[in-house]
């Protein structure tokens, strides 16, 4: 394919972050954010359209949004680049209960053979259903060690922000861009502003990184992060595990943010130490040099900087059909004439769709399913903070529960900690890795109008598989609570004194 | 192939009126389990346009006056949500050219603008007065000048925003980056080879 002159003239000989110099001043003498710092090691060259082409170091793709980018590398006779960059996993269609193939459903069946495939005849590392590693790519990742400071991650999936959490900077992508990463390891992108969100001072008990982000993202909005990247920062991420920070930067996209991050630290390192494919010797010694340097400077300029206090939040719930839509959980829901105008009409339809009342508490809703698991909480640490708390109890009758580790390797640990066993007695069926019920492209769905508390990531309409299921998205104690006493409640009172 | 540059877009439009209409909306997952994007345009949409038992709901997308419309209008943050190209390859394949709202998430925006397919703002006061005119008259043809950046519908004239890079990529028939992207291999190799963690070619 030719190349148009106007490429040249404006494409080469220019600074390698020269998309950057546009925005910033040269003569700037402050520090750099992670961002920027990352942004910048990987910028290939400026676009004729302005944009940055940026080199993707870590590709992870799985089976949904991956075949038609190999339909179109093998229709324009490309092979991929770096194969030994791309690693692949399948989630979002495997059944979690009879994982036997071929799968009952031959959509499904089909799609997990064309992921096999497509990385057989093109070199790339895949953790197959049989492998032992297989499980949501945003947890087989981190736990694989792939995912790694100051690197720049693409997958195509919105909640590759997840990633952030180690700082990486991650973007979720659409298919055309798996096709432009597998051919060519980059993409075109414009940088994005670097909002800062500080959270200082302690979380309350029964106060979690789930309450954390979807606070911030009623207070910003769901759209107020766009064209922004999120950095977490201030005391409670730094007492935050690499697991809750996961899920703060899962949910960055909800908040319009395609890109969250924290900083590297101490943690991030006890971490990674010794994970497959980490850095290992004195490989290990000089990566932790370089992931050192990543992290923003202290005199860097931020485009916008957000202060929360902890002692402000409180066990957050959501009650309407986008994640923004939430209160805290002693709180009632909104009317529509609470709200300003322009708004009005969203609340209606949330409410009508949610078959809730403006002005109702939120607390004693009942529900009908009660969902553990997804990229955001399905984590080893989720499962293990809920197992303290529901020891002895029982869901309550008439409640489908069902809780779903993120990977085999979680679902390995905790059967190996006998942590399933109380799930089990507690009631709850325990399933194979997967994305299960948090998007319903599997056979775990809800039914007709069904309302189930998730531990997930998204309560659109119809998000959990049935047009007219509602969703209501709440932290995994919060959702042994629901499924224990059948209704949405708070957790604090249900338990004792969680920590 | 050359790519065609898009420099204005005619058609009728159809209200889709709401704010923050999710990629889940626009294209359900369950019609996700495919692999290809061929059929998705009659999933656009679906269960707006259905109800349960799979019979069509009163909505302009069902609306015979708004048949073979080629604009959308539409509200705040639209395609927010899943990064699924399947969203803007169903609405491209059900036959729209460009959507007209408030405003676009972001992976949205660049999945449409890599199909060619322009994502572009206007007021809230002004989609409403358009939608307004082709609700009189589905009839209207509303032109989109990316040069000029105005929506012309019959004698009226709206101004819009876009991003400048997807206007330059658009105007100048190079939406789809493969290309240019294709066309730097040393200086992606160079960079690549300065990334410890990556690493040689294998």
């Amino acid at each position: 394919m030719p190349t148009t002159p106007f490429s040249f003239a404006l494409g080469a000989g220019l600074p390698y972050f020269s998309a950057l110099q546009n925005q910033r001043p040269i003569m700037s003498t402050s520090g750099k954010t992670l961002f920027e710092k990352v942004w910048e090691a990987h910028a290939v060259r400026r676009l004729p359209n302005g944009q940055t082409q940026l080199f993707i170091g870590t590709h992870l793709i799985h089976e949904v949004t991956s075949p038609q980018a190999f339909a179109m590398l093998r229709e324009l006779g490309l092979g991929v680049r770096y194969p030994h960059r791309t690693f692949a996993t399948v989630d979002h269609i495997v059944p979690t209960d009879d994982r036997d193939e071929p799968f009952a459903d031959a959509l499904a069946d089909e799609m997990i053979k064309a992921l096999r495939k497509n990385c057989r005849d093109f070199g790339i590392t895949y953790f197959d259903i049989k492998s032992g590693h297989q499980g949501i790519v945003h947890i087989v990742g981190p736990e694989q060690g792939i995912t790694q400071p100051g690197t720049t991650i693409a997958c195509g999936d919105s909640h590759t922000s997840t990633h952030g959490a180690f700082g990486a900077i991650a973007f979720g992508i659409g298919t055309s861009q798996v096709r432009d990463i597998l051919a060519t390891q980059t993409m075109a992108l414009s940088p994005l502003k670097v909002r800062r969100i500080n959270v200082s001072g302690r979380l309350g008990p029964g106060v979690y990184s789930k309450d954390v982000i979807l606070h911030i993202i009623r207070k910003l909005g769901v759209n107020g992060g766009t064209g922004f990247a999120y950095e977490y920062g201030g005391e409670v991420f730094d007492a935050f595990s690499m697991e809750d920070r996961m899920t703060v930067c899962n949910m960055s996209i909800e908040g319009g943010a395609r890109v969250g991050y924290v900083n590297p630290d101490e943690k991030t390192f006890a971490y990674l130490k010794g994970r497959p494919h980490a850095p290992k010797g004195a490989e290990w010694d000089k990566a932790v040099q370089r992931w050192r340097a990543v992290a923003s400077d202290a005199d860097c300029r931020y485009d916008d900087i957000v202060e929360f206090n902890a002692a402000d939040i409180r066990p957050t719930v959501t009650w309407g059909i986008n994640p923004g839509q939430a209160v805290f959980i002693d709180e009632n829901i909104p009317r529509p004439s609470d709200v300003p105008e322009s708004e009005r009409a969203s609340v209606e339809e949330a409410l009508a769709h949610m078959k809730l009342k403006g002005g109702q508490p939120v607390r004693g809703i009942p529900i009908n399913v009660a969902f553990l698991g997804s990229c955001t909480n399905g984590r080893f640490n989720d499962f293990v903070e809920v197992a303290k708390h529901i020891k002895g109890r029982r869901v309550a009758p008439g409640v489908r529960a069902i809780a779903v580790p993120g990977s085999q390797a979680v679902g390995d640990l905790l059967h190996e900690k006998g942590i399933d066993r109380v799930f089990i007695d507690a009631g709850f069926d325990w399933r194979e890795a997967g994305c299960s019920m948090c998007l319903a492209m599997n056979p775990d769905k809800l039914v007709g109008d069904e309302l189930c508390a998730s531990s997930s990531n998204r309560n659109f309409k119809g998000r959990q598989g049935s047009p007219t299921g509602r969703t209501i998205l709440m932290s995994p104690l919060m959702v042994a609570a629901a499924a224990i006493t059948g209704t949405v409640c708070d957790a604090r009172e249900i338990f004792q004194a969680p920590s | 192939m050359p790519l065609t540059k898009i420099t204005s877009i005619s058609g009728r439009c159809v209200p889709v009126p709401g704010d923050d209409i999710d990629t889940d909306r626009i294209i359900p997952a369950r019609f996700m389990k495919c692999v290809t994007f061929d059929g998705l345009g009659q999933y656009m949409f679906y269960d707006v346009r259905h109800d349960e038992k799979g019979q069509p709901r009163q909505h302009p997308l069902n609306d015979p006056r708004f048949a073979g419309a080629a604009i959308i209008l539409s509200g705040k943050n639209f395609g927010c949500g899943s990064s699924r190209e399947h969203a803007p390859q169903a609405i491209r394949r059900a036959g729209f050219k460009a959507v007209v709202a408030e405003g676009f998430a972001e992976i949205f925006f660049g999945n449409s603008t890599t199909l060619g397919m322009p994502c572009v703002s206007a007021s809230r006061a002004d989609i409403g007065a358009i939608s307004e005119m082709v609700e009189a008259n589905p009839a209207l043809e509303l032109t989109l000048d990316l040069a000029a950046k105005t929506l012309s519908v019959a004698d009226r004239q709206f101004p819009f925003d876009i991003r400048e890079t997807a206007r330059a990529a658009l105007m100048a028939g190079e939406w789809d980056p493969i290309a240019q992207l294709l066309d730097s291999t040393r200086e992606v190799d160079r960079v690549a080879t300065a990334l410890p963690y990556v690493g040689p070619r294998t």
